[in-house]
């Protein structure tokens, strides 16, 4: 399983815990399964096919070019936090 | 997920100092910048800009421009194709072609709408003959303008009676949409309980710092040359980080699709983080198509960068952390209001991660707050958000050694971030360099050596501040040619700003086990490479150089097949080591020159071809020992003695590697001590040259000496972390220790100019 982080502000919608486990061989089967355990959270972290802009995901130590179709392996804490640009 | 990889310690190429491949031409004035393309019936471009920072147009007067002689069209924001486009679906698709870019924000920035939101928005753009005549002509168009009262920084921003910058904003705080606010968005970082665990600190101190926004101060201007010519196809020269980027966002300015543009590589003279954004080619585009299908080639002047493009951003921090008797860090907050300008999007993101990312500290609160001011959009800075929360942390930090005297060094060593450690945004570092690095500080000459107060009458002192940047990936490609003579030609598509030909040659080189000198770097057009991110982040030696070794090792099992064809024997049986294809089973060898002389029959050129879409990046931090000099007199602050010390994974071009720490640590104390947009009490500027923007010169400085710490990233092939942003990070809280050390007294605001050293040593 999944370790997944949210954003501060969907904390709330999880009971509050640091992270939440949750099932899935990749990104998109993770977040389907988190919308069925606290209805309303996908629509926060994804926009039609993607991540939502603005929102990157951070699967391991750094973040996911493949989006969706990350793989997941067993433990990976993913992260959803805001984007950042470099100079 | 990631490949974690093992590292050679000696080296045929990486580590050497060739000759840079591009040095002639630069050396002698032969490499082509913006500036110096010519096409045919080339006409020019300018821009008309708001003499006001805050202003709604009422009304815009073009026809005396349009009937002067020697013009040929004016433009408006109402010329924008996208504009026109404003409320159909295919602004959606644009929008979704280019990723995390607020394309309908950008518009509004490039071509000023409905108001004007700093002095310096472009309103309108005339092209004429000659570049005299275009300036002429935007002095007879007339705009009508209701002043509005200008925001000038963050407090007067969230004041509950500021002026309202973007009356249309939907700004995001803490997941809640909220309307009629300066303040674009609000997120939150938390780790633990810090709130709570402030509680079990012995000690704990709070304070806060203002800083004043910046700009990059890179010497070529922007600049722009556009052909849209007959059959709809557009192409561009400009001087930029990413033609890629240009590409796609004239193309979504445009309404055109990204094969109708091509975005040609030229030299660019300093970016800095400054060019990553798009100013002049869409208006260069419309001027083109408007005038007969003519090129139009615009370049600001001076003023119009400092006015018109994006600088770094000022803004308020505010810093409390509280330590324990032990000399731990127990707890950690850090509130960051950063100017965005005129449109949202400063670098709050970094500024939250890189804020605390020095430190192991269990228990992080980070609000990071995104501030709409009446001042140009900001844009990166190497190393974005960085060294303005550095400066107010690193200040903090030497307080608190000062008051539990405690060494500064050992202190930091003690709660350094290591692998493992979570960063303020609960990310775990994977294998980082931060503890080697200090360790190599304290023992270092400068650390270990004292003050040389060479005056007595003037006054001396010493700081230390540490900084971080995560360094980027993104997507590379890389493009090789076995020629007949045995070298190779490399395309690419990074812009070249800091020696990335040579660094990303040097690991295709080392790779294929020849002298760098048989490789032929170049960087063509946006039709002729693979897609390549922008030049920004430090990632150019880290991802391109990677799709490099990526595509050098294609090249070399393309070349064992042509072996194996050649000896008839099976290609499992050729071994490859040092630039020679062996047999295992005979004496046959073969070097990369010699088979290049027979390669035809077996099949015509050999060439690879390699594209990364790298996730991973390897977190760089660095220090600056600073030592300055203070003439009490004039309150004169020179730096007397700095020492940059760095990991940097591994250092495939020392000297380049020297010379990209040194120019930071350099930017970094001119943003401590003397630059500044000096705001007027009408909002607008004062100092826009550089005879009054005082950035430090070679006479100001001393050598920058630099310790380069090697501590490989694992996920990268020769260990590479990207270079570029960490050494602008620590100087500016280097410098405000060294101030504290000499005078005993803190300066919280930069710069810390002789004006605010005055007031210190007068009052003290």
């Amino acid at each position: 399983m999944a370790k997944l982080f949210l954003p501060y502000h969907l904390k709330k919608e999880t009971n509050n815990e640091d992270f939440v486990q949750v099932e899935g061989k990749n990104l998109r089967e993770v977040i389907d399964n988190l919308d069925k355990m606290y209805p309303g959270t996908k629509e926060h972290l994804v926009e039609g096919n993607r991540i939502k802009p603005g929102l990157s995901a951070i699967c391991g130590y750094s973040a996911t070019r493949k989006g969706l179709l990350q793989e997941l392996e067993e433990d990976t804490e993913v992260h959803f936090l805001p984007s950042i640009a470099g100079g | 997920m990631t490949t974690n990889f093992e590292y050679k310690k000696d080296y045929n190429v990486i580590g050497t100092n060739p000759i840079r491949h591009d040095g002639y031409d630069k050396v002698t004035g032969r490499a082509i910048y913006g500036a110096d393309v010519k096409l045919p019936g080339l006409i020019w471009g300018e821009v008309l800009r708001s003499p006001y920072p805050h202003a709604r147009i009422k009304s815009i007067d073009t026809s005396k421009a349009e009937k002067m002689s020697g013009v040929f069209s004016v433009i408006t924001s109402k010329d924008i194709p996208i504009n026109q486009n404003k409320n159909n679906d295919n602004l959606d698709q644009i929008q979704k072609r280019v990723l995390n870019v607020n394309l309908k924000r950008d518009v509004d920035n490039i071509l000023a709408n409905d108001k004007v939101l700093y002095k310096g928005h472009a309103v309108a753009a005339v092209s004429a003959s000659d570049r005299n005549t275009a300036k002429e002509a935007c002095k007879l168009i007339d705009v009508e303008y209701e002043i509005l009262e200008p925001v000038k920084n963050v407090d007067e921003s969230i004041d509950k009676n500021a002026p309202i910058l973007l009356e249309d904003l939907e700004a995001d705080h803490l997941g809640k949409i909220v309307t009629n606010t300066n303040i674009a968005k609000h997120f939150r970082h938390e780790l633990g309980n810090a709130d709570n665990d402030f509680k079990n600190s012995d000690y704990v101190l709070e304070k806060e710092f203002n800083l004043q926004m910046v700009h990059q101060g890179y010497i070529e201007p922007h600049n722009a040359t556009a052909h849209w010519d007959e059959n709809n196809h557009l192409s561009l020269w400009s001087s930029t980080q990413g033609m890629f980027a240009v590409r796609d966002l004239t193309a979504g300015f445009l309404d055109l699709p990204i094969s109708k543009v091509t975005s040609n590589y030229v030299e660019i003279g300093g970016g800095f983080g400054g060019k990553t954004k798009v100013y002049l080619p869409p208006l260069a585009a419309i001027l083109s198509k408007k005038s007969g299908h003519r090129p139009v080639k615009m370049i600001m002047d001076r003023t119009s960068v400092f006015q018109g493009s994006g600088p770094a951003p000022g803004g308020k921090i505010i810093v409390k952390i509280g330590v324990t008797n032990d000399g731990k860090i127990n707890s950690g907050a850090v509130d960051i209001k950063l100017e965005a300008g005129a449109y949202p999007g400063s670098a709050i993101p970094a500024a939250a991660v890189c804020c605390l990312a020095c430190y192991n500290i269990p228990n992080i609160k980070v609000d990071a707050y995104d501030i709409l001011v009446n001042k140009p959009k900001s844009a990166a800075y190497r190393a974005p958000g960085s060294p303005q929360v550095s400066f107010a942390v690193e200040s903090v930090i030497d307080d608190i050694c000062e008051k539990m005297t405690w060494d500064k060094i050992d202190f930091r060593l003690a709660n350094a971030s290591k692998e493992g450690t979570r960063k303020p945004d609960g990310v775990l570092y994977h294998k980082i360099g931060f503890i080697e690095t200090l360790e190599a500080t304290k023992k270092s000459n400068h650390w270990n050596s004292k003050i040389n107060k060479r005056d007595k009458n003037k006054i001396y002192g010493r700081g230390l501040a540490c900084g971080y940047w995560h360094n980027g990936g993104n997507r590379s490609t890389v493009d090789l040619i076995l020629q007949d003579d045995g070298n190779i030609a490399l395309n690419e598509g990074s812009a070249d700003i800091g020696g990335t030909r040579t660094s990303i040659s040097m690991q295709v080189a080392e790779t294929l086990g020849i002298p760098v000198e048989n490789i032929h770097p170049s960087i063509p057009d946006t039709d002729t490479i693979g897609f390549t991110a922008t030049t920004g982040g430090s990632r150019t030696t880290y991802a391109t150089g990677y799709a490099g070794w990526e595509a050098a090792k294609k090249l070399i099992d393309e070349m064992k097949k042509r072996v194996s064809i050649l000896w008839e024997v099976p290609q499992e049986e050729i071994m490859f080591k040092d630039g020679v294809f062996c047999s295992q089973t005979s004496d046959l060898k073969l070097s990369i020159d010699e088979l290049a002389s027979k390669i035809n029959p077996t099949g015509g050129p050999v060439t690879s071809t390699a594209s990364v879409n790298l996730s991973a990046a390897g977190n760089g931090f660095g220090i600056g020992i600073c030592d300055i000099e203070i003439d009490p007199k004039t309150g004169k602050t020179d730096v007397v003695r700095y020492t940059a010390i760095q990991d940097v994974g591994k250092a495939i071009y020392p000297q380049y590697a020297i010379g990209q720490i040194q120019g930071g640590a350099v930017q970094g104390i001119g943003w401590a001590l003397n630059e500044e947009y000096y705001i007027e009490k009408d909002g607008t500027m004062a100092n826009t040259s550089f005879l009054d923007y005082r950035m430090p010169t070679a006479l100001d400085m001393p050598n920058i000496d630099v310790i380069l710490v090697e501590v490989p990233n694992p996920l990268h092939p020769f260990g590479v972390r990207g270079v570029g942003e960490v050494p602008i990070v620590p100087p500016l809280g280097a410098v405000a220790n060294a101030i504290k050390d000499a005078t005993g007294t803190r300066l919280y605001n930069t710069p810390m100019n002789p004006i605010k050293i005055l007031e210190v040593i007068d009052n003290g």
